[in-house]
């Protein structure tokens, strides 16, 4: 118990570097998963199997991998790099780890989503003269949305869990790199441990119970 | 995909169909740009140099590292799935229990693991074990601990989910001809509802899978491991070139378990071995509704 209250500002400063992480990730990961998404049920077959590729190529991949190759392939080999502190560099890499894949998961959740909206929707929306975008954006996509609250909020749990993964790119801030840092010093310390599963389970329980009470509240009446 | 039943655009007319056209030279315009961008990079870092390809026509590239690293993947997997499996079936039954001092913890247990990073169980795990049972290697072990603790709580609700997918009436039928509750359990309703989560159980097991990939950051000698490491610093500058070559490897053993999974769940929807409906995988899709006329537009 000495050692989380020793700890703590540290543990805690890399705690707040997974909410950031996990912040502009969900934001990121929900935009591409939607463009993702719009791409697989367009007219258009290229941008329908460039999406499907992209998908099944990108969620069949370790995120360690994903993660690994961002810092060491994109970064240190191929010199893409975002920024000359090496710190905010490795930031952003993951971010742009985390949500090429977290990305593949919003979009095959609003998937399922778009094959609750019943045939009539569509069917009515066409009829009345919508392009395709038009009955998308305007009739498919919100009821779609609305069906899968619950299993976007399970995504962005998922997510959120993996922000440790961070660690893979090089990015030694976060709460997995501070812990092993800290056990490294004092050896390991169940309290520690403790301290940072209750942090995670204090934002993540939150917004399972939200995304559960908003499902039930905001779910399509049919 | 049919022409005909589309919902979400109609069959198109003169005028969509110019419209289809531009958007398809469009995309396929950016789509080449996108992958000539990658190529002019590679180009520009020496990434397409024949040395740092070599390797991988050597037999021994092959033999000495991806293979040995593949089983080392694999090994971490097959044992995490095995646990995992047992820990899920021993926790799913444990939460249907009639007495509320089983249920409980067993409840606590899986939410519990269910809600901790993965990365950082393995962690604790891996520091944890040379101080409670002395020195040595815990790489392997910590890696499967942890999966099979994460995993087998998942597979937990996945088997409480699918032995509750069985209609009420075969407990009830089974308790009228005279069962006990765990002949009722063992007799009528695992069997069933075995081959309604199997799907589930089946994509949990390519998650599983993946996450043996966390096994690179405590340096357990995995697949990743061979690829980001060790083969690197043999051949150097060949890291792009592994990264690519086990990356293929990785999407193409997920990709066969989760088709496996596809498969059995067509199966199991048409058997008539179970009364239950398939088990969705948890935090994946929800039912569909609109059914067969929808497939056109996502598949």
């Amino acid at each position: 118990m000495d050692d989380l209250i020793k700890y703590a500002p540290d543990l805690l400063a890399g705690f707040l570097k997974n909410v950031q992480l996990s912040a502009v990730c969900a934001v990121l990961s929900l935009i591409l998963g939607t463009v993702l998404v719009s791409m697989r049920v367009s007219p258009t077959p290229v941008l329908r199997a460039a999406g499907t590729a992209y998908v099944n190529i990108v969620r069949n991949t370790p995120l360690t991998l994903v993660l690994a190759f961002s810092a060491l392939g994109l970064s240190d080999t191929l010199d893409v790099t975002f920024s000359d502190d090496p710190g905010s560099n490795s930031f952003w890499l993951v971010v742009l780890g985390l949500s090429l894949y977290t990305a593949t998961f919003v979009c095959e959740a609003l998937r399922s989503g778009i094959n609750t909206v019943p045939m009539g929707q569509a069917e009515a929306a066409r009829a009345i003269g919508l392009t395709f975008l038009q009955s998308l954006t305007m009739i498919i996509l919100p009821q779609a949305f609305r069906a899968v609250i619950a299993p976007l909020g399970s995504v962005i749990i998922a997510m959120i869990k993996n922000t440790t993964v961070a660690i893979a790119a090089g990015y030694l801030a976060e709460s997995a790199f501070v812990m092993k840092d800290t056990f490294d010093d004092t050896g390991v310390s169940i309290p520690i441990f403790l301290g940072i599963v209750v942090a995670f389970m204090i934002i993540t329980l939150p917004i399972g119970f939200l995304t559960g009470w908003l499902a039930n509240r905001l779910a399509v009446a049919r | 995909m049919s022409s005909q039943a589309n919902v979400l655009f109609d069959t198109p007319g003169p005028r969509a169909r110019l419209r289809n056209n531009i958007l398809t030279l469009l995309a396929t315009v950016a789509i080449l740009y996108a992958l000539y961008a990658v190529y002019a990079k590679f180009d520009a870092r020496g990434q397409w140099e024949g040395r740092i390809w070599q390797p991988f026509l050597e037999p021994y590239t092959w033999t000495g590292y991806i293979i040995p690293g593949l089983l080392g993947t694999l090994k971490a997997a097959g044992l995490g799935a095995v646990f995992a499996l047992i820990f899920g079936a021993v926790f799913g039954i444990a939460r249907l229990s009639d007495h509320r001092w089983i249920r409980l913890p067993a409840g606590m247990i899986v939410e519990t693991f269910r809600a901790i990073p993965l990365l950082l169980l393995i962690f604790f795990l891996f520091y944890l074990a040379p101080s409670v049972l002395g020195g040595g290697d815990y790489t392997l072990i910590a890696l499967v601990t942890g999966l099979a603790l994460y995993n087998g709580s998942v597979l937990a609700e996945v088997v409480r989910a699918g032995i509750r997918a069985v209609p009420r009436g075969q407990a009830e039928a089974a308790y009228a001809i005279g069962l006990r509750k765990g002949g009722v359990m063992r007799l009528v309703l695992l069997p069933q509802a075995v081959t309604a989560m199997m799907p589930a159980i089946v994509s949990q097991l390519v998650v599983l899978l993946k996450d043996t990939a966390l096994g690179y950051i405590i340096a357990y000698v995995d697949l990743l491991n061979y690829g980001f490491k060790i083969i690197p610093a043999v051949h150097f500058g060949s890291l792009i070139p592994a990264a690519i070559v086990i990356g293929v490897i990785y999407v193409g053993l997920n990709m066969a378990l989760s088709a496996l999974a596809t498969w059995l769940e067509k199966r199991s929807r048409r058997s008539r071995k179970t009364s239950a409906k398939p088990v969705v995988p948890p935090g994946a899709a929800v039912a569909p509704g609109v059914g067969s006329s929808t497939k056109a537009i996502v598949d």
